[in-house]
This record gives C-alpha cells, structure tokens and sequence, in this order.
C-alpha cells in the first residue's frame, strides 16, 4: 500500500466517520433545537407533577416552547415548584394556565400552557399563577368507586 | 489428601490475584508511559496514517454490514413488540435510542476488539518475537514511540468513528424493515425518532463511550502484544486475552458509564 | 565482491584502545541462578573478536550487556571507554548510534522493504536529502552484493539473503562497533562463506571493531583475530586462532574437534540408568 492509497482511504473514512456523527446529531437527534437559544424562566407551583420529569417538554398548542428545568419541593406549602426554560420568542400572558398533560395513553408527560386574555406578558422569573395538576390514576379510580358506592347506595 | 489440595488450590488463586494486580500495575505504567511517547508519534502523521488506515477503514466493512443486520433485526423485533401496544410509529425511537446509547458503541466496540485489537496484539507480538523491536532499539529507535503509540492512537481515533457509522447503518436497517417492509409512515418513523433523541445527552454520550472503549481496547491490545511471551504460543495466548480481556472490559465499563450518564432516566 | 568504499572522515573513531572492556561482569535472569560469573573480556579496537561456547552459556547476555539492554548485577563494562550501566537515557541512545547489531535470523521489519530497512536508521537519526539516503543505502547493499533486491520484502528473500540485509542495515550510519548474534546459523555453506568473508572484510574497510557471538568453530578460526571460549559462565579459554588449534584444553579440544563428550557431557543430568530401569520394573 503506498502512501497516497492509504492517505486517500484514511480521508475517506474520517469524512465518512464525521458525517455519520452529523448524520446523527441532526436527523437521528434534534440537534437544531434548543442548542443554545436564548430563554427566560418561569416557575409554578403543583399539588402533584405525577411523572414529570426533568427536560420534559413545555407545549402550547402542542409546540415545543421550552423544557422543564428543575423540580423541587417546597418544604412550607409541600407543593411541587417546577421551573421552566422559555425560548425568548414566545412570551405568555399573565393569567395563562400551566397543566400537566400526557400525550397519548402510555405517552411521557409534558406541561401544557394556555394563554389567557391578558395584556400583561410574564416576566423572566415570574411564577404562573393558575396550574392545573397531574391525574393520579388512583385517585380517578378511588373518585369513581365512590361515586358509585354513593350512587348506587340510593 | 483433600486439605492439601484445598491449600494448594488457594496459594494458586492467592498467586493468581497478586500475579493480576501486579500485571494490571505494570499496564498502568505502560499507558503512562505510551501517553508520555504520544505527541512525538502523533508528529509523524504517516505513522498514525497508516495505523488508522489498518485499524479504521479495514474494519468498515465488518461494522457497516453488522449495523446494518443489527437495525434490520432491531426493527423487525422492536415492530412485533410495539405493535401490541400500537406504538409501532415509535419504531424509530426504539431503534434510534437503543443504538445511539448503547449498541452502537458497545457493538462496534466488541467488533472492534476481535478484528482490530487481535491484529495489532498479534502483529506487536509477532515483532516481539522475531526481534524486530530489540532491533529497533539498538537502533537507538524507541519502539514504544515507532511502533506502540500510533497503534493506540490509530485506534482509539477509529472508534467513534466506526460506532455512529454502525449507528447510522443500524437506523438505516430498521428504517428498510420498517418503512420499506412493513409500510410504517416514514414521516412518523424519522418524527418521532428526531424529537426523542436529544443531541445531548443520548449523542454525545454515546460519542463519549465509544472513545472511552476506544481507548480500553486500543490500550489492551498493544500491551498484550507487548507483553507477549516471544513464542509462537505466547503470541496465540497474547491475542486470545486481547479479545475476551477487551471484550469484557467493553461490557464493565459500558455498565459504569450508563449508570453515570442517565442517571435522570425514570425520573 | 567489493568492500564498502566509506570515506574515512565519516567513520567515528574509537578514543580508547580497547573498543569493549568488561571487568569481573556478572550477570542472571533471575536473581539466584547467574548465567555469568566474573567474565573478563577485552576487545581492542579494530580486532575481529569470537565468543564462543555452547548453547544457553551465556553468549548473547554478554552482547545484550555491550549493548545496554541488561545491567550487570556486578563489574563493570565498557564500551569506547565510557560505563554503559551508568548511562542515562540520551548517553544510552547516542552510545547506541554507534553500535550496529546483527540479530540472529535477521530480525528485518517484515512490513518495510529491503530498502526502506536499511534507511530506516538514516531516516529516524540524520536530516539527509532523500537523493543521499538513496545513494548510502544503495552503496551498503552494494558493500554485500545485493543492490538488486532493494525493492523486494524481507518475506521474499532467502535466509542467507536476509542475513546479509541485516549486516548491510547494522552498518548504515558507519558505527564503530559491530556486534553479530549468531550470524552463521542455519546457512548454507556458501552462505557461511559469504558472511564470514563480509564480516571480516567490512571490518577492515570500515576500520570498525567485530565481536561476533557463535558456536561454528570452522568459519570463526577463517576469519577471527582472538576467541573466547565461555562454559557455565565463565570465560574457561581464550587465544588467537593458531593458539585454540594447537591448545591442549580438554573443553577446547571438545569445541573444535566437536566430539560429542567431555568437558561438556553428553548425558543430561538424571539418576543412574540401572535404579530407573529397576524403579519401573519393581
């Protein structure tokens, strides 16, 4: 093998070695997406997250705005505070409503915001003031088991 | 008598152990030491050329064509069991993750270890035992610098390569089986995949495995040459304990990395 | 057959009058069982210098001593006046540089060709214009008659062929010292008489100083200045050829009239023939 014949074929599988990472990054991930975009942060407050996890997505109307970036646990009220990491272009009215969702039956578990009507925008560091906790599947079902003790009780 | 035999058995395992430790601390001096020789080789690119040539682009078609049956097997695996549950859109981010984060570098990494690491353990072993590197040093040649150190450089910068080329097979496999075989919808299959799978940390994590793996077996394989007994049986023993010592070390630290890397994972 | 010409200028001269000198070396593997005790050894400069004696007594740990690859665990060896065990990394390799060493079988790097070889010491130690390297090597490979097989791979060459390669590379930068490990083993006897006749010519054009480690006493006593004679590692007789031909010594006698017992025995040490032969039919 001389030189030139191996210089070739080391330069063809480097440049195919890093296109794969490219390929990777981009097509297989989602590289482009919140690389490092300029954001604001925002907190709520729950009475449960159920399975949210940390980086779960932020949705409205379904589009990815932002990411889940802490959870803790408030030791006075024993509420759930969630931060949230905003993209900079969506801003959200101060009465908007933080839910958390699950897509689909068995799905991961997302925040969903609503915006309100009003002309205020949250500021970077606001909390949002109306949340909508997570389902807590046995409490759905320990609700309608007494519902229906009580109803058919009558 | 048996108590005899209990004794002996344990002064053997007891000298086994101490034999095995000191072994692993004379490695970890040949690594310093393989380490110290390293800017030097790596100033004579054509050296480290031609080790990436050898290790790297010889082994393509071995990694290429496994990924592309392991992402074939992948999807038509993963579609059975999806399907049950009516998530046979989420075939790609099965696919997609389980190569990403694991099999790619640790597949590519076991590959890796029995074609290239046995080669550069033999070939190191076989200029052991015909003198060569004796040679080279009363050539006042340091055969760690000449002969070692592009071997381990060749390596380790062949295998992030080689893994995301076999993930990138893999992913191009399932997708065959998925979208061309099954019928899946291919908007789905690339969609979902891509919002699953985060460049950081599921990418770079695997990057980073298989550059740590790179260096585990790249490392083993030119000690066990270097170390060989200089016979024709030395040599053979020299590459077996390349390929199950490099192997098993692939599988150890593969537990160890996930355990640190996705940690978050399941809340 | 035409010795090398090398102009004298490039060839380094030896300072002392004795190129090696080992005083009271001795030297083992392991610690408890040494392969030499108290070995003497002068080698003046210019002298084409035999050490021999039979397999495993030590020969080659002698030329792995010169050559700094063991230290003594006692005495002293020195080459061109200067301590070897003393030596540091860089005195190390630079003393090296000088030294050409001629392993046994050749020891060519199988993945470069016969030209490459022998540039390959040109290439790693000096800054030579690729044009010089090419006329230096190919005037070595000339020096042993094989100018035409530079392109060819060590795989491709016979065994005598490859022996004369390896000589052709043990004298590529002119060193001062040449030490041969083995050279005529396994040749042919024409072979034999090529290598022997280099050695001995290669010596002289060169101005170099020879220790050639062998155990064939018929080519030695052609081409050789003094021998030494090494048994359980001790040097037991030493001369010039004329002095081991007429010598008296019984284990000399053994050596160069190769009778199979003497001095050296024939049988391997074991219990006596009748007790085994009685042990087993008991």
């Amino acid at each position: 093998m001389n030189r030139t014949a191996i210089d070739l074929w080391v330069g063809i599988f480097v440049t195919i070695g890093l296109a794969a990472i490219v390929f990777l990054a981009l097509k297989v991930g989602n590289l482009t997406s919140l690389a490092k975009v300029p954001s604001y942060r925002l907190e709520a407050r729950f009475d449960n997250i159920g399975g949210l996890k940390l980086r779960a997505p932020v949705k409205a109307a379904g589009v990815v705005v932002g990411r889940v970036d802490g959870v803790r646990l408030d030791p006075k009220t024993y509420e759930a505070v969630v931060a949230l990491r905003i993209e900079n272009g969506y801003q959200f009215t101060k009465d908007s409503i933080a839910s958390i969702l699950t897509s689909g039956l068995l799905g991961e578990v997302y925040i969903g915001l609503d915006a309100g009507g009003d002309s205020a925008m949250l500021a970077d560091g606001a909390t949002i003031a109306k949340t909508q906790s997570a389902v807590v599947l046995e409490k759905l079902i320990g609700q309608f088991l007494f519902d229906k003790a009580s109803g058919g009780g009558k | 008598m048996p108590a005899d035999a209990i004794t002996n058995g344990l002064r053997r395992v007891g000298a086994g152990a101490i034999s095995a430790v000191t072994r692993l601390g004379f490695a970890a001096r040949f690594f310093a030491v393989v380490l110290i020789h390293s800017p030097a080789a790596l100033k004579r690119t054509q050296l480290t050329l031609r080790e990436i040539y050898f290790a790297g682009v010889l082994s393509l078609v071995i990694i290429m064509v496994s990924g592309l049956f392991v992402g074939m097997v992948l999807g038509l695996q993963g579609y059975d069991s999806l399907n049950k549950y009516g998530a046979g859109d989420s075939l790609g981010v099965f696919v997609g993750l389980s190569l990403v984060r694991e099999l790619g570098p640790v597949v590519a990494g076991l590959l890796f270890a029995s074609r290239a690491g046995s080669a550069i353990t033999a070939e190191i072993g076989l200029m052991k035992t015909t003198e060569q590197l004796a040679a080279m040093e009363m050539m006042a040649v340091d055969p760690l610098a000449r002969i070692v150190a592009p071997r381990f450089w060749g390596g380790v910068i062949s295998m992030p390569l080689l893994a995301a080329l076999f993930s990138v097979m893999g992913v191009f496999g399932a997708y065959l089986v998925g979208v061309r075989l099954i019928g899946l919808d291919s908007g789905a299959f690339w969609g979902n995949m891509r919002a699953a799978i985060d460049f950081w940390p599921d990418v770079t994590n695997g990057i980073i495995k298989s550059v740590v793996f790179g260096v585990a077996v790249s490392l083993i394989a030119v000690f066990e040459g270097y170390d060989a007994k200089p016979t024709a049986e030395g040599v053979s023993t020299a590459t077996t304990r390349t390929v199950v010592e490099a192997s098993l070390a692939i599988l150890a630290l593969d537990f160890i990395l996930t355990v640190f890397m996705f940690r978050g994972i399941g809340g | 057959m035409t010795a090398a010409a090398s102009p004298p200028a490039a060839a380094p001269a030896c300072p002392t009058e004795n190129a090696v000198e080992l005083a009271g070396v001795t030297y083992g593997y392991d610690a408890g069982r040494p392969v030499l005790r108290g070995i003497d050894m002068t080698i003046p400069r210019g002298k084409v210098v035999a050490i021999m004696g039979g397999s495993g007594c030590g020969k080659t740990t002698i030329l792995r001593l010169i050559g700094g690859q063991l230290q003594p665990q006692a005495g002293r060896v020195l080459v061109a006046g200067e301590s070897v065990p003393d030596m540091d990394r860089d005195a190390l390799f630079a003393m090296r540089r000088r030294i050409g060493m001629l392993f046994q079988f050749g020891a060519l790097f199988t993945d470069l060709s016969v030209f490459e070889n022998i540039a390959f010491t040109l290439r790693e130690h000096t800054n030579l214009p690729d044009e010089l390297i090419r006329d230096l090597v190919l005037m070595k490979l000339n020096a042993v008659g094989l100018r035409g097989t530079a392109q060819l791979r060590p795989a491709e060459l016979s065994g005598g062929m490859a022996r004369r390669v390896a000589l052709a590379r043990a004298i590529a930068l002119d060193p001062m010292l040449v030490l041969y490990d083995e050279p005529f083993a396994g040749l042919d006897p024409i072979s034999l008489g090529v290598v022997g006749q280099l050695i001995r010519e290669l010596n002289d054009a060169l101005g170099i100083t020879s220790v050639v480690v062998t155990h064939d006493v018929y080519e030695s006593l052609k081409i050789v200045d003094y021998l030494y004679f090494v048994s359980e590692g001790r040097i037991i007789a030493q001369g010039t050829p004329e002095e081991v031909h007429a010598s008296a010594d019984p284990f000399v006698r053994q050596f160069v009239d190769g009778a199979p017992d003497g001095p050296v025995p024939f049988h391997y040490p074991a219990p006596a023939y009748a007790d085994e032969i009685a042990a087993h039919a008991g």
